[in-house]
């Protein structure tokens, strides 16, 4: 079953562009980016998109489609009745160098920022000793694709370029809680999630987990569990009277 | 012309997957200053396609295990044919490689004890696969990665500079190597994906890690990098390839529907139950068990349903045959006119077993067809064929260095040659590249250390590489109508994969010769439009000439080798012939040849004999076993082959 | 507003036209959450202030009005289970002890919070939806810095859903009956369970009993109950709009028993 599909796809640079519409056939069983491809090879042969696996799962392809941010190749025809006009635009938050390709560096130096796993100096390698009940939490995180869909539809910076500087987004709020979680770090990321990455500006509103496409619960597994370990060391009367009490060192 | 933009650096390791990563790493932890050049955003690479494990002889399941039980299974996987010094290092480093991986952060699955879980794979006697879930391979490169970016840290704090010692060039293409005078690795010349400018690297080793080929074949598990690039640039620089006639074909892709056709359905879903139907129904694979294998494979269908649940007085299902042996059955259905609709058959796991048994224990394979094509495999067969999954051939490189015979080229993982010999064993590819890239790395820093100085390209090389990459702008001769980079690549995959695919024929390859004969004269006329700014038609255009230069190789390399073996049939001779197992196919080119096609240089391809196998090592197997791979002349250097 | 270019807009990235083109309806969800949560404020607010038919049957108390401390909470004998102290005066609800607690505790709830931060603050409202606001710096101010105190309402939540257990309870125990169940029963049976599932299934509960363990593998009790606790917490959301339901549902059922508008039906007694 073939038919004719409507698309539009926004075509430009940073310093301006507009969406361009294109007929283009569409057969049964494919996906956005199969329609993408055959634009590029009947229509608009400079037509810029990033992709690589094609089968989700190294998360290059990411844009915005109707509007909501998702990966080209995982995104089937067969959601969008015929008639139906498919719009695609890149990212969003992040600057666009050109057509559907963006320049996601912004993540890169949020990945460097993030203090490395650390694990105990009197452990070679091959003596790691770890239970799978205690490795399975970052497990999850460590699905992650980096497709950066999830820092694509984070308010926090889509709408807000300024906090850019001072907000890591979900995706590496994340990294800390994996490393956070981790049985063997032994470094303390707690007060450097708050005060370095930004986790308080965070308002656990979910847009992260709505479109993270390996269906990781990144607010209620990773964000919110960091939130409260937050609370124990800052907003907790109870261990702060225990800590000045005992003198601890925080 | 124009001001170039320029670098410096010790190490250029091109390929940012498993084997470029874990080579830079090495390199910059020996102190040198080291670049790493990928074509895809960094954390994109292939690797992250590797979905069963990283097989290692660590012994956590099963601890009879050995490098020696490694050994012998990758030898015996590569039917005898493997770089067996190769084999040798591989297995016995992969383990100290993973735990290694364990302490920069990797989380694999874990034993009951809290030591790394090891899976069975096809081909490996124990339990020998770690893996974490069926994503090992992200989690591989994904851990690579961040250690590249700790030791950017580390030159952080050192330096104020995260950039000091180690640096990534993401979507940065390189299209030539440059020699010196000497041919001697100089640099390397290349160009920004996102803005079409022209990038120089002055180093004096490079390690290529550039990966497969896939991509010059219709259906395959690649992506679109598998151009075999580095197979290509190790050419131009004057080394040589190896072995480039054994493609691994995985018996079961999808083929329908077309979004994702080659994606591969894994060998878990047999394992497990699933099996091959025809178009009639018919569980075909009982009348494809060779004669070398009667005995071991049920005969009815009841005895190989009984061997799921009793393995020790079942033979096991047909279903489960090597792959080269059930890729070549499908392809067979498919002809004699018995295949499914879009040119497969059918692997039909939901009339098996219940569908939450289905979704508990395939969980990904649910997902993948349920997400991607939208098939419920609960409901309905799956139709798979053959795909292009990976390509033993490569690089021809020594074993314990990873040098090519250019000095100060380097290769590793896919596109170095040798290791695999004729036939890849499942889960030997992550540990391939560990193994291998950190000794790429350690080569080519032993190697830039002994250097006296700095070579220095041939003048005129970066010119006319710059001149070779703009080609594609050019308005085509005279007359000549311009031709299409898609289609031109549209037509390769379908020469490639109809000719010169998983099971060939003498005259069918000469036909496939003859039409990228005919595509290397039409890519001179190759144009492309628009800019040179994020231009895919550009790239492909450029890619193109790796990819027909490989494709070469491959169809010449094939066509000499007149038996069957692992990841090479042929129709004409399907026995596996010892004559051929002591010669090595050895593909080269010449570069300087006055009245050679500059864009496509032809390929040459020349029967060399191979390193007979050390005594100690020969002394692992038996007899009997050699026997059937080797002549009688070549046992006699066994304990137990004096006599012969 | 302000007219230089921002969020979308923002310099450097593409210059789309549209703010958001979403297709779907986006605006429904937040709009129905609105529409939830302002008819469970009226009621409420209605309800707690109403100082009548909060006892029935001279056994059941609604939630709305438990625990029952005020002096008038005399007007309805055997409705105070903990003594009457606090002043009789109609701004003060009868259960001012528990009132402010449980609309603290549902107000820093991570779910809660989700649903006005995006209903009431359009902060987004949907995803990939720009929201209205020129700066914005989340919960790391005051005053919402103060949603850091989640867990101690959730200590006293459960002080409160132990109350609400207890008036479940003593709800069997007719005053000249004795032991007997009416439909009423049932309703607070109900009622106070899906307030347990609720309260337990909270994300700082999830964290206190087990979620700020590193290590599970030494604390195999806690992380039973982290792994229950957990599998509960998925459905939090749910338990958030069920129990607004039931609340509502038990309290009517009370007050339309109280004023004599229906008979409690009797089952067993």
């Amino acid at each position: 079953m073939s038919y004719t599909g409507r698309f539009r796809v926004w075509r430009g640079h940073a310093g301006g562009g507009a969406l361009a519409d294109f007929e283009v056939e569409v057969n049964e069983g494919e996906v956005v980016l199969d329609v993408i491809h055959r634009l590029q090879a009947t229509q608009a042969p400079d037509l810029a998109v990033r992709w690589n696996c094609k089968a989700g799962k190294c998360g290059s392809c990411s844009a915005e489609i109707n509007g909501q941010p998702r990966l080209l190749c995982m995104t089937r025809m067969s959601v969008f009745t015929p008639d139906e006009v498919v719009t695609v635009t890149p990212m969003r938050t992040f600057p666009v160098i050109r057509d559907l390709v963006t320049d996601v560096s912004y993540n890169y130096a949020k990945a460097r920022e993030i203090p490395s796993f650390t694990p105990p100096i009197d452990l070679a390698p091959g003596e790691f000793r770890m239970s799978q009940a205690d490795v399975q939490r970052s497990q999850e995180f460590r699905k992650c694709i980096e497709c950066f869909l999830c820092q694509d539809t984070c308010h926090v910076v889509r709408d807000h370029e300024e906090n850019k500087a001072v907000f890591a987004g979900p995706r590496f709020l994340m990294r800390v809680a994996e490393l956070e979680m981790h049985p063997l770090d032994v470094s303390d990321r707690v007060a450097g999630v708050q005060d370095q990455h930004g986790l308080g500006r965070c308002n656990i509103t979910k847009c992260c987990t709505e479109v993270c496409p390996e269906g990781i619960k990144i607010t209620d597994n990773a964000l919110i569990p960091m939130k409260e370990r937050v609370a124990d060391q800052r907003y907790d009367p109870l261990v702060w009277l225990g800590r000045t009490i005992s003198r601890r060192p925080r | 012309m124009t001001e170039t933009e320029r670098h410096e650096y010790d190490v250029l390791v091109v390929g940012a997957g498993g084997a470029g990563l874990r080579a830079a790493i090495e390199a910059r932890e020996r102190g040198l200053r080291t670049a790493i050049i990928c074509k895809s955003l960094f954390g994109k690479a292939h690797t992250v396609m590797a979905e069963g494990g990283c097989a290692a002889a660590m012994g956590n399941v099963a601890e009879k295990d050995s490098w020696q039980v490694h050994f012998r299974d990758t030898m015996r996987g590569g039917k005898f044919l493997n770089s067996w010094r190769m084999a040798e290092l591989h297995a016995k480093e992969a383990p100290d490689r993973v735990w290694e991986l364990e302490a920069w952060g990797a989380l694999f699955d874990r034993t009951p004890d809290g030591r790394i879980s090891q899976r069975n794979f096809g081909g490996h006697t124990y339990p020998r696969l770690a893996h974490v879930g069926d994503r090992t391979g992200l989690e591989l490169l994904r851990t690579l990665q961040q250690r590249v970016v700790a030791l950017q840290q580390a030159d952080y704090f050192q330096t104020g500079d995260y950039e000091a010692r180690l640096r990534v060039f993401a979507e940065c293409t390189v299209t030539e190597l440059l020699t010196d005078d000497d041919g001697a690795i100089a640099g390397a010349f290349g160009y920004w994906r996102e803005s079409g400018r022209f990038v120089v690297f002055s180093a004096p080793a490079v390690v290529l890690a550039t990966g497969g080929i896939g991509k010059s074949f219709k259906v395959t598990s690649n992506s679109w990098e598998y151009t075999g690039d580095g197979h290509a640039l190790a050419l131009r620089a004057g080394a040589s390839l190896v072995d480039m006639e054994f493609v691994q074909f995985h018996p079961t892709g999808m083929v329908w529907p077309p979004s994702v056709k080659g994606i591969l359905v894994t060998e878990g879903v047999r394992g497990d139950g699933g099996v091959l139907r025809n178009s009639d129904g018919d569980r075909f694979m009982f009348g494809y068990v060779p004669d070398v294998f009667k005995g071991q494979y049920a005969q009815t269908e009841d005895e190989a349903d009984r061997w799921y649940d009793d393995q020790d007085n079942n033979r096991r299902t047909p279903d489960l045959l090597p792959r080269d042996e059930v890729a070549r059955a499908i392809n067979t259905e498919v002809k004699e006119g018995r295949g499914s609709p879009h040119g497969g058959v059918f692997l039909d796991i939901a009339s098996r077993m219940p569908a939450e048994e289905i979704r508990r224990r395939l969980p990904s394979m649910y997902h993948q067809f349920k997400e991607l094509a939208d098939v419920d495999i609960t409901a309905e067969p799956m139709e798979v064929g053959p795909t292009c999954h990976y390509v033993m051939g490569g690089i021809d490189v020594d074993p314990d260095t990873g040098q090519s015979g250019v000095p100060g080229l380097f290769a590793a993982g896919e596109c170095a040659g040798g290791m695999h010999g004729s036939n890849r064993l499942g889960g030997n590819s992550l540990s391939d590249l560990l193994v291998f890239g950190r000794r790429a790395g350690l080569g080519a820093a032993d190697y830039v250390a002994g250097l006296g100085r700095r070579p220095a390209w041939r003048s005129g090389d970066v010119d006319a590489a710059a001149r070779m990459a703009l080609a594609p702008f050019d308005a085509p001769s005279a007359g000549a109508p311009g031709e299409n980079p898609y289609t031109l690549h549209a037509e390769l995959q379908g020469v490639m994969n109809d000719l010169v695919g998983i099971i060939r024929t003498e005259a069918e390859m000469s036909v496939a010769l003859e039409r990228l004969g005919e595509l290397r004269g039409r890519l001179r006329d190759v144009v492309v439009e628009g800019h040179r700014q994020y231009n895919p038609g550009w790239h492909l255009a450029l890619d193109l000439r790796n990819m027909l230069m490989v494709s070469e190789a491959v169809a010449s390399s094939a066509l000499m080798r007149t038996e069957s073996r692992g990841g090479h049939t042929r129709d004409d001779h399907p026995m596996l012939d010892p004559e051929w197992r002591h010669r090595v196919l050895v593909t080269r080119c010449d570069r300087d040849d006055p009245g050679g096609d500059p864009v496509v240089p032809r390929v040459t391809v020349e029967p060399e004999e191979r390193v007979p196998m050390r005594e100690d090592l020969l002394a692992l197997f038996d007899l009997v076993e050699l026997e059937k791979y080797y002549t009688a002349a070549e046992l006699t250097a066994h304990p137990e082959g004096g006599a012969a | 507003m302000t007219t230089t270019a921002r969020g979308v807009d923002a310099r450097g990235r593409a210059q789309v036209g549209a703010r958001n083109l979403r297709t779907d309806r986006w605006w429904l969800p937040p709009a129905a959450t609105t529409v939830g949560l302002l008819i469970f404020l009226v009621y409420g607010g209605a309800r707690a202030f109403q100082q009548q038919y909060f006892f029935a049957d001279e056994r059941y108390l609604t939630p709305f009005y438990s625990p029952c401390v005020s002096l008038g909470c005399a007007s309805e004998p055997g409705s105070a289970h903990f003594g009457m102290f606090l002043p009789d005066h109609p701004l003060i609800p009868y259960a001012a002890l528990s009132l402010p607690f449980l609309l603290g505790f549902r107000l820093t709830c991570y779910y809660y919070r989700k649903a006005y931060y995006r209903s009431f603050w359009l902060a987004p409202a949907a995803c990939a939806v720009p929201e209205p606001h020129a700066a914005y710096t989340g919960e790391t101010r005051f005053p919402l810095i103060l949603q850091n105190s989640h867990r101690y309402f959730f200590y006293v939540a459960v002080i409160v859903s132990l109350v609400n257990t207890y008036d479940a309870i003593v709800a069997f125990r007719h005053p000249t009956d004795g032991f007997v169940v009416g439909v009423g029963n049932l309703v607070l049976l109900v009622n106070v369970a899906l307030l347990w599932c609720y309260t337990v299934s909270c994300h700082s509960c999830r964290h206190v009993m087990g979620g700020r363990l590193t290590h599970f593998s030494k604390h195999p009790v806690r992380y039973w109950l982290w792994t229950k606790i957990s599998a509960l917490n998925t459905r939090h959301m749910l338990f958030a709009w069920i129990t607004l339901g039931t609340l509502i549902l038990t309290d009517l059922y009370v007050m339309l028993v109280a004023r004599g508008t229906i008979t409690d039906l009797r089952l067993i007694g």
